[in-house]
């Protein structure tokens, strides 16, 4: 699918990411949106101003490292209470809208 | 025992109770009572339940009884709606988890609920955390229990308002760029977001998962250490929980008088343009008191300070539209009907999210989107790294940083929300301190001329949780902000 993006950097389209997000906007919130998106775009702009050649990115900033469990089953949630909190649950499974004709 | 059992804080609660002058059902009783009073003005509970909540007060009674002594069996705390309590609701402020049962503890409350806490209700807060004001919470805004015609902050507002308004000795809450310390400051209460890795976040709802953090909001330092001290530590379920041991803190905290041996930093980007005349005057006078109380304060320097919320404005929105994909009308809450599996997605979302929640969901999902990742996300990723280093530096040579909470005291219920850039600054002094993944306290400090509270921010490296909180607490020995009460 080719790219859709306005060609200002700064000016999303916000119909098109809104859809990429899967949220339906009305005319009259993408247009408030659109603003106010401008806006705070406008406002991170301010990080490019920055040198960051060289710098190394944090995506967790503390110690953490990548923490491994010993290989052993342990119990995931019941199934039943799980399911309670489906808008719509058969036969044991989540249903959804029919994708398949 | 008198009236007022409200106004007991945890641990004095804790002390009744073992003491037996009141029992967990009396306790509870009279919050439920003030709820139900205090609750029309204020807002700041989405749910209590007096039959379920009497009926685990009676437990714990008839446990103490039985003989059982465990220190806080019986003490009530509020929870904030975002954390799984199994059995009780957990709407996240949002919508779109209307209805949603929670089938399981999160790591915080089965801790609270082994000590024997009882979970008297849930507070309120902004969408899925997402606010500086709880005016984003589908379920209504919370009001200021020192003015109601003001917000009480956010995202944990509710939490904050129902501690300073006695419905609750103490209350979790949580901490993405500023959400317990803020509110605190807004309420006149004490509030601690821990060290990123410190408290597990399993059974937390998701919002930004390397910035959130969960901590206490009480009415005093020590009762925040209580409870802390039971929520801390290594969790199999939360991978990012780090493996060190959870010191007790509590003697010390209790008997910190002073700040001998101390060097605490001042940082002149915290005294800036846009910091409330009357905001700046209470922290200058609570930095004095801590000189006073012995500490050498020194000037320093955290020189990227000024792009630290333009950098969690990238950050915090790209992990929340991650974090969000999985409310998609299948396994919980919320399902608008559509012909189609694409239609039902974006009309759930669409009518199952707020304004804010969409707009950050959206941002996020641009600045990670191909073309746009590596001048946002990655370059915001870069920031992230200077503005930590500001900090190592700082912390090199200081124990300790104090600086003001928030840019002003607390605001009036709309007056920011048409503009979210505004908004968003509020975060100014506290959304570095999640980015740096290091840990900060916030206590009273003194009133505005019109009675609003105000906030002195103690920050530390990470995993000087501790010796923050030893500060906070000579502070407060040495003063009584924190003991004052508003009247609503």
């Amino acid at each position: 699918m080719a790219m859709r993006f306005s060609e200002n950097a700064d000016r999303m389209d916000v119909r098109y990411v809104a859809g990429l997000a899967r949220i339906a906007l009305s005319d009259a919130e993408a247009a408030r949106l659109q603003g106010q998106l401008d806006d705070i775009l406008a406002f991170v702009g301010e990080l490019k101003k920055l040198d960051v050649s060289g710098v190394e990115v944090t995506d967790v900033a503390t110690e953490a490292q990548n923490a491994w469990r010993a290989d052993v089953p342990i119990a995931g949630l019941e199934r039943e209470a799980t399911l309670a909190n489906a808008p719509l649950a058969r036969h044991g499974q989540f249903v959804v809208p029919k994708v398949i004709e | 025992m008198s009236a007022d059992l409200h106004d007991l804080g945890f641990l004095e609660v804790a002390e009744a109770l073992t003491q037996k002058r009141a029992s967990s059902e009396e306790l509870t009783m009279a919050l439920l009572a003030r709820s139900e009073e205090l609750e029309s003005k204020l807002n700041s509970l989405t749910w209590f339940n007096r039959e379920a909540v009497l009926a685990e007060a009676r437990a714990a009674d008839a446990a103490r009884a039985a003989g059982d002594n465990r220190p806080y069996l019986g003490v009530p705390i509020a929870i904030k709606d975002l954390l799984n309590v199994k059995g009780q609701p957990c709407t996240a402020g949002s919508r779109i988890l209307k209805g949603y049962v929670a089938p399981y503890d999160a790591t915080v409350i089965a801790r609270l609920r082994a000590a024997g806490c009882v979970f008297v209700s849930r507070t309120n807060t902004d969408e899925f955390a997402m606010g500086g004001s709880t005016e984003t919470s589908a379920y209504g805004t919370t009001r200021n229990p020192w003015d109601t015609d003001r917000v009480p902050g956010g995202s944990s507002g509710g939490s904050a308002a129902a501690v300073a308004a006695r419905l609750a000795p103490a209350a979790l809450a949580s901490d993405t760029g500023g959400s317990i310390r803020q509110p605190a400051a807004f309420c006149g209460v004490t509030g601690l977001k821990p060290t990123y890795g410190r408290v597990s976040r399993y059974g937390c709802t998701a919002f930004a998962s390397s910035l959130d953090q969960i901590g206490p909001i009480a009415r005093s330092v020590e009762d925040a250490t209580a409870v802390y001290q039971v929520i801390a530590g290594l969790d199999p379920h939360d991978s990012t929980t780090a493996a060190r041991p959870v010191d007790d803190c509590l003697p010390n905290v209790r008997a910190a008088r002073d700040l001998k041996g101390l060097k605490l930093g001042l940082p002149k980007e915290y005294f800036v343009d846009g910091l409330h005349p009357e905001v700046e005057q209470l922290t200058r006078a609570a930095v004095a008191q801590c000189r006073a109380l012995g500490a050498e304060i020194v000037d320093v320097e955290l020189p990227h300070s000024k792009y630290g919320i333009a950098c969690y404005y990238v950050l915090a929105p790209a992990e929340a539209s991650a974090n969000l994909a999985r409310y998609d009308g299948v396994r919980y809450g919320f399902r608008a009907e559509a012909e189609d599996l694409q239609e039902m997605y974006e009309q759930t979302r669409a009518q199952g999210f707020g304004a804010e929640v969409k707009r950050r969901v959206i941002l996020g999902t641009y600045v990670l989107s191909s073309g746009f990742h590596d001048a946002y996300y990655l370059r915001a990723q870069k920031v992230r790294t200077l503005i930590r280093r500001d900090f190592d530096r700082v912390f090199a040579r200081c124990d300790a940083i104090l600086g003001p909470v928030t840019p002003s005291p607390a605001f009036r219920v709309g007056e920011k929300t048409a503009d979210p850039v505004q908004m968003y600054l509020g975060d100014i002094f506290t959304a570095n301190v999640n980015l740096a993944g290091i840990c900060g306290l916030s206590v009273p400090c003194g009133f505005t001329t019109g009675g609003l509270p105000a906030g002195l921010h103690i920050i530390g490296p990470a995993f000087a949780d501790a010796r923050i909180l030893q500060i906070g607490a000579a502070y407060q020995h040495a003063t009584e902000w924190h003991k004052q009460q508003p009247k609503i």
